[in-house]
């Protein structure tokens, strides 16, 4: 039985990688071919990190992640240090579950929506072509927010009520006691929130599709058109070179997470 | 604290609020407007008659959907049961190594996969070497559901494995100490404790899978069109808003219907198998 549940753990995690390891060997093809290899070669990571198209929606994708995270994560904490304060009722629950729609529907749905909206916006105010930037940073605030929202709200439901009326008492003002007591202690929520934010918006296509235009086009956008035709190895190479970053994250982020773990056993 | 200052925290939503109203509950109406409108903005029903052309459509995705959310569950629940079942630092490392994939473009892992299905491909290049007859697999629905077994996969194992490792150990050595065998133990005791993590799954897997459209077109060579791509080509061929809304509209209640059975199952609790 044991060695039965080893074999079926390592075959499901051959078919999660099996795609994974087939790209980054086709990487290093010396031919245009991605189904027979013909020999190694660094000529697909030279070509990629020369063609300028693709290092800039490199770069847009970084601001697009950056920009949405930073403020959905601002938007999203504020609104649940709001929402932990209403009052259970109709007006509560509809907070929240208008909240749960971008989680709850088809990414292709959100994304059509928003676009609907956009266009209309963009005829009213009679803006030629409205989808760029502005309308990417709006989609993916937009279901960045959710993921914030629910992070954040269970940090705050723990906090002591009472530690924020002590400090009021001991003579701090609301605001500093909110940035002084109850900040620090859902900060890991916050954190997590973010970084959730971050990831989606590094990695969405479906939704920014149908809600950005050619003025500002992200990674995934980029290597949307270039499926449609043919893929020759020098996109493997660009998805072998985020691989590798992404594994180094997660390794340093895995190796402070044991360091912090291990000092607070300490204590 | 006194009313006026619990007024002002309650205010600090707002900007919230309004953002809400504009960005998620405006583009639900405008998707509603569109529906019931022509191109002019008259009211009609002729998109909403118009969707019987697609019914066939509509019963692949859903069919698709529904066998791709079953192989996923069927082979997530053993994957999250062994890995809960490790100590806590083999079970970091096997969660994190579910969840790297993700990390990595699905348009290119999607990708990938043609290249291991094609006639001349991976697979078959092998084949071919070792003296076997080739296979035909791409643009086949089974590569399409294969895609999405794939690409959604670690959506099920994910929320079944939280429920699993927060499950209480003592209950499981309990039924074992009343004699259970493992397949009994696992039947009577694990499986009822991990609905809700199976229940969140089966959404995380059946939602994508339905409303997918990258999958069908890459794996399954245009001959598998699914819901999805009809309202792609809407969108952004042929600019039909007005049909790609009500398309985007029955698939949204579409799904709201099948996930309300699935929370009337998963309430009645216990005796659930799938």
């Amino acid at each position: 039985m044991k060695v039965l549940s080893k074999i079926y753990v390592a075959l499901v995690f051959i078919f999660l990688y099996a795609p994974i390891a087939v790209l980054i060997m086709f990487s290093f093809n010396s031919s245009s071919s991605t189904s027979v290899f013909s020999g190694f070669s660094l000529q697909w990571y030279k070509s990629i990190l020369a063609d300028t198209a693709t290092l800039i929606s490199f770069r847009n994708t970084i601001i697009l992640a950056v920009a949405s995270s930073v403020l959905a994560t601002v938007l999203g904490t504020a609104a649940a240090v709001g929402i932990d304060k209403f009052k259970k009722g109709p007006f509560r629950s509809a907070v929240l579950a208008t909240t749960n729609i971008p989680m709850m529907n088809p990414e292709i749905v959100t994304g059509v929506s928003l676009m609907l909206i956009f266009v209309f916006i963009g005829k009213l105010l009679s803006i030629e072509s409205v989808l760029g930037f502005g309308t990417l940073l709006i989609a993916h605030v937009t279901f960045n927010l959710p993921y914030v929202i629910l992070t954040v709200l269970p940090k705050l439901r723990q906090t002591d009520k009472n530690l924020s009326e002590a400090a009021q008492d001991l003579g701090c003002k609301p605001f500093s006691a909110f940035f002084r007591v109850v900040l620090p202690s859902i900060m890991p929520g916050i954190v997590t929130g973010m970084i959730m934010a971050f990831t989606l918006s590094l990695d969405d296509f479906i939704i920014s599709y149908f809600s950005g235009g050619p003025g500002f086009r992200t990674l995934p956008i980029a290597i949307f058109s270039m499926t449609k035709k043919r893929v020759k190895p020098d996109m493997y190479a660009l998805s072998a070179l985020i691989f590798v970053g992404i594994l180094i994250l997660l390794i340093l982020y895995n190796i402070a997470q044991q360091k912090s773990e291990k000092s607070e056993k300490k204590r | 604290m006194n009313t006026r200052d619990s007024l002002r925290t309650k205010l600090v939503a707002s900007p919230y609020i309004v953002w809400s109203l504009l960005f998620i509950l405006a583009p639900m109406v405008f998707v509603v407007y569109y529906s019931f409108t022509t191109g002019a903005g008259d009211f009609t029903f002729d998109n909403i008659r118009l969707l019987s052309k697609y019914l066939t459509t509509f019963l692949r995705s859903i069919w698709f959907g529904i066998v791709a959310t079953v192989i996923c569950l069927l082979i997530a629940f053993p994957v999250a049961y062994i890995i809960s079942q490790k100590t806590d630092k083999v079970q970091r490392t096997m969660v994190l190594l579910v969840m790297v994939p993700m990390w990595m473009s699905f348009l290119i892992r999607t990708y990938s996969w043609m290249a291991i299905l094609q006639d001349t491909g991976i697979i078959n290049n092998f084949f071919a070497r070792v003296g076997l007859r080739p296979v035909h697999m791409i643009n086949t629905s089974g590569a399409v559901i294969l895609g999405m077994v794939y690409n959604f996969l670690p959506y099920m194992i994910m929320p079944i494995y939280s429920v699993m490792a927060k499950m209480d150990m003592s209950m499981i050595e309990a039924a074992q100490d009343l004699g259970g065998n493992r397949l009994t133990v696992i039947r009577k005791c694990v499986l009822p404790m991990s609905v809700p993590g199976i229940v969140s799954g089966v959404t995380m897997v059946f939602v994508p899978s339905v409303s997918t459209f990258y999958i069908s077109q890459k794996l399954g060579g245009g001959s598998f069109d699914l819901i999805g791509d009809v309202i792609e080509r809407q969108f952004q061929q042929s600019y039909n808003y007005n049909l790609g809304a009500s398309l985007s509209l029955v698939l949204m209640v579409l799904i709201l219907i099948c996930m309300a059975v699935m929370n009337r199952f998963s309430s009645d609790g216990g005796e659930m198998v799938i």
